[in-house]
């Protein structure tokens, strides 16, 4: 594999052990500028795993992790990371349940996070600004001052997605967005990462193929924690290893 | 809501605090609205107890963090003003030593151990009922917090620090009065600690200190900040992941809370005349949890009306069936946490259905 100046995030034969079983074994996998990705696999291929390292939730035990130039973020802890730009969705939407739609978008805006700022921070005309084309996007400006505990999953959902975007990162990391939702709510959700990517990169990990097909992206299909497939979603559904993995278990 | 309590919170607890004194200080013995001087002191003791139960449901209703050995911050605050009211005693103790203390002279000792250094200077002793328990806190957080320890595991060794330093300050050779602890005051800042007036004046300075406190916890949970913490509390790992360092925020209301505990012991060692080690004890730290879970976490102002309530309580029934106290402590806590998960304040709090007005130009604090 090899690494151009478009390169975004490059990992680079990472291993991952936990008590014995292997989790990740020699992954590599290059994300370039301004891609859309989609990751699949059968359970317990790698693919939450990969997510916690690329975050710098899970330190894996060889490999490295290179972001934009020469940022290696298997160093760096949570919130390193996410300074730097990488935002994640996770699986189970991770909402703050006790605060409104307005504050949890305000909490996640790109700004300083230093406790020393939020004791005295007042909201700037700026950030409601942001907060307000967010709500825009993600459509749920009717919401705002509702509690997100009180959203249904699909709007959580959203929720979720637009806080990555208040974050303003130049990578989104999205775990199984359209789980749970209805055929409609996935429908918007394929139009709304799309048009995320128009400005940033996105890994999407996915179980429903029919999302994967919808995206239209490189898809890459992980199995006992490397790359067993890389490709259209056309050419890794007729990949005879990838038919075997699906099928033969 | 959450405005309108506090505000009443407030008026009530200066309100009241000036009616006793006025009740004191201006009625005759004989009329029916002279207020005794025990009375003032009981008062004093709960507004203390409250100053305690505000700074734990500051970290526990509003970080997650459920301390249970907060009394150990309080305890702290209240030697380091029982070191200064000592010192204050000169050569009116038992056995007329102007610099020792009677229980050193009763141990032998030559002279004054190097850290009873400076606390004949009330400025001193004032500066060291914040930095001790504010440090310990500081040290005690950075530990934990840094190591990602939390909810039970972190509960634990917080009764673990305070039963530690029980232990320790039971010792002789601690330096501290052993188990007799501290007692025996005279004066505080040049005033006869047994006058009337000097009794009133420790209630309206607790009132006073509450109230401060009170604004200040509620400038904290209401900034951003707040709901950073709220947002750390229920979900850590998210914040995580937006860039947030949940250990700083923990951290930081962590040390708030003991610095406000401190004060809370400070005030209430000369008004009730001793710190010793009991003050220590787990129960205290456990109690301090119920007062704050009976009127309702989460609130602060829930924290003020519970310490008040329980303690009230606890004086009747000690008084009138001692035997059925502790049983009667325990019901409670069972019945609190049954009936009325959001405490005492619950039952008044209206369900806010009504979306809130936006929270655009929100006013200063």
């Amino acid at each position: 594999m090899t690494r151009t100046g478009d390169t975004l995030l490059y990992l680079d034969g990472v291993s991952v052990t936990f008590d014995g079983f292997r989790a990740l074994n020699a992954l590599s996998l290059l994300v370039e500028k301004g891609e859309m990705r989609a990751v699949i696999g059968p359970n317990g291929a790698g693919k939450t795993t990969m997510m916690d390292v690329i975050t710098g939730k899970t330190r894996p035990d060889e490999g490295q992790v290179i972001f934009g130039e020469k940022t290696d973020l298997t160093r760096l802890d949570e919130p390193a990371i996410a300074a730097l730009g990488i935002g994640r969705k996770f699986q189970k939407p991770t909402v703050f349940e006790p605060l409104s739609v307005w504050d949890n978008l305000l909490l996640a805006l790109a700004g300083d996070r230093r406790p020393r700022f939020t004791l005295w921070a007042r909201e700037t005309e700026d950030e409601r600004e942001r907060i307000e084309q967010v709500l825009e996007t993600t459509r749920l400006a009717d919401l705002r001052h509702h509690i997100a505990g009180s959203l249904s999953h699909g709007q959580k959902q959203w929720l979720e997605i637009g806080m990555l975007l208040a974050q303003d990162p130049q990578l989104l990391l999205v775990d199984e967005p359209v789980a749970g939702m209805t055929d409609a709510e996935t429908e918007q959700t394929a139009d709304l990462l799309r048009d995320i990517n128009r400005t940033r990169s996105v890994v999407v990990v996915e179980h429903d193929m029919a999302f994967v097909r919808a995206l239209g992206v490189r898809v890459t299909v992980l199995h006992e924690g490397s790359v067993l497939s890389e490709g259209t979603i056309d050419h890794v559904s007729n990949d005879p290893k990838v038919i075997e993995v699906y099928l033969g278990r | 809501m959450n405005r309108t309590a506090t505000l009443i919170c407030l008026v009530l607890v200066l309100g009241g605090a000036l009616l006793l004194a006025a009740g004191n200080q201006l009625a005759a013995p004989d009329s029916p609205f002279h207020v005794p001087t025990y009375v003032i002191s009981l008062v004093g003791k709960y507004l203390c107890y409250a100053m305690l139960a505000l700074a734990l449901d500051l970290v526990w209703g509003y970080a997650g963090i459920l301390s249970l050995g907060h009394a150990a911050f309080f305890a702290l605050g209240g030697y380091a003003m029982g070191m200064y009211l000592m010192r204050q005693i000169g050569t009116r103790g038992m056995y007329g030593n102007a610099v020792l203390p009677d229980f050193m002279v009763f141990l032998n000792w030559k002279e004054l151990p190097w850290y009873w250094l400076g606390f004949d200077n009330p400025a001193f002793a004032l500066l060291m009922v914040l930095l001790v328990p504010g440090l310990l806190a500081l040290v005690f957080g950075w530990l934990a917090f840094r190591s990602r320890v939390s909810g039970v595991y972190l509960s634990i060794i917080t009764q673990a620090l305070t039963f530690a330093l029980m232990l320790a300050f039971f010792r002789n050779d601690m330096g501290f009065g052993g188990n007799n602890g501290l007692t025996d005051f005279k004066d505080i800042f040049g005033y006869r600690l047994q006058a009337d007036s000097t009794r009133v004046a420790l209630l309206l300075a607790s009132a006073v200190a509450l109230c401060l406190m009170l604004l200040a916890a509620g400038f904290i949970v209401s900034s951003r900040f707040g709901k950073v913490l709220v947002a750390v509390r229920d979900t850590e790992a998210r914040t995580r992941f937006l860039g947030y360092r949940p250990e700083r925020y923990k951290l930081f209301v962590f040390v708030v809370s003991a610095v406000m505990a401190g004060i809370g012991g400070a005030l209430y060692v000369p008004q009730v005349g001793i710190i010793n080690p009991s003050e220590f004890s787990p129960a205290n730290s456990i109690e301090a949890v119920i007062w704050v879970a009976v009127g309702g976490r989460g609130t602060l102002v829930g924290a003020i009306l519970g310490a008040i309530l329980v303690n009230g309580g606890k004086t009747y029934f000690t008084g009138a069936l001692p035997e059925i106290w502790l049983f009667a402590l325990g019901a409670l806590f069972i019945l609190v946490t049954l009936f009325l998960p959001n405490g005492v304040l619950g039952l008044f709090r209206r369900r806010e259905k009504a979306p809130a007005p936006k929270p655009a130009t929100e006013p200063a604090e």
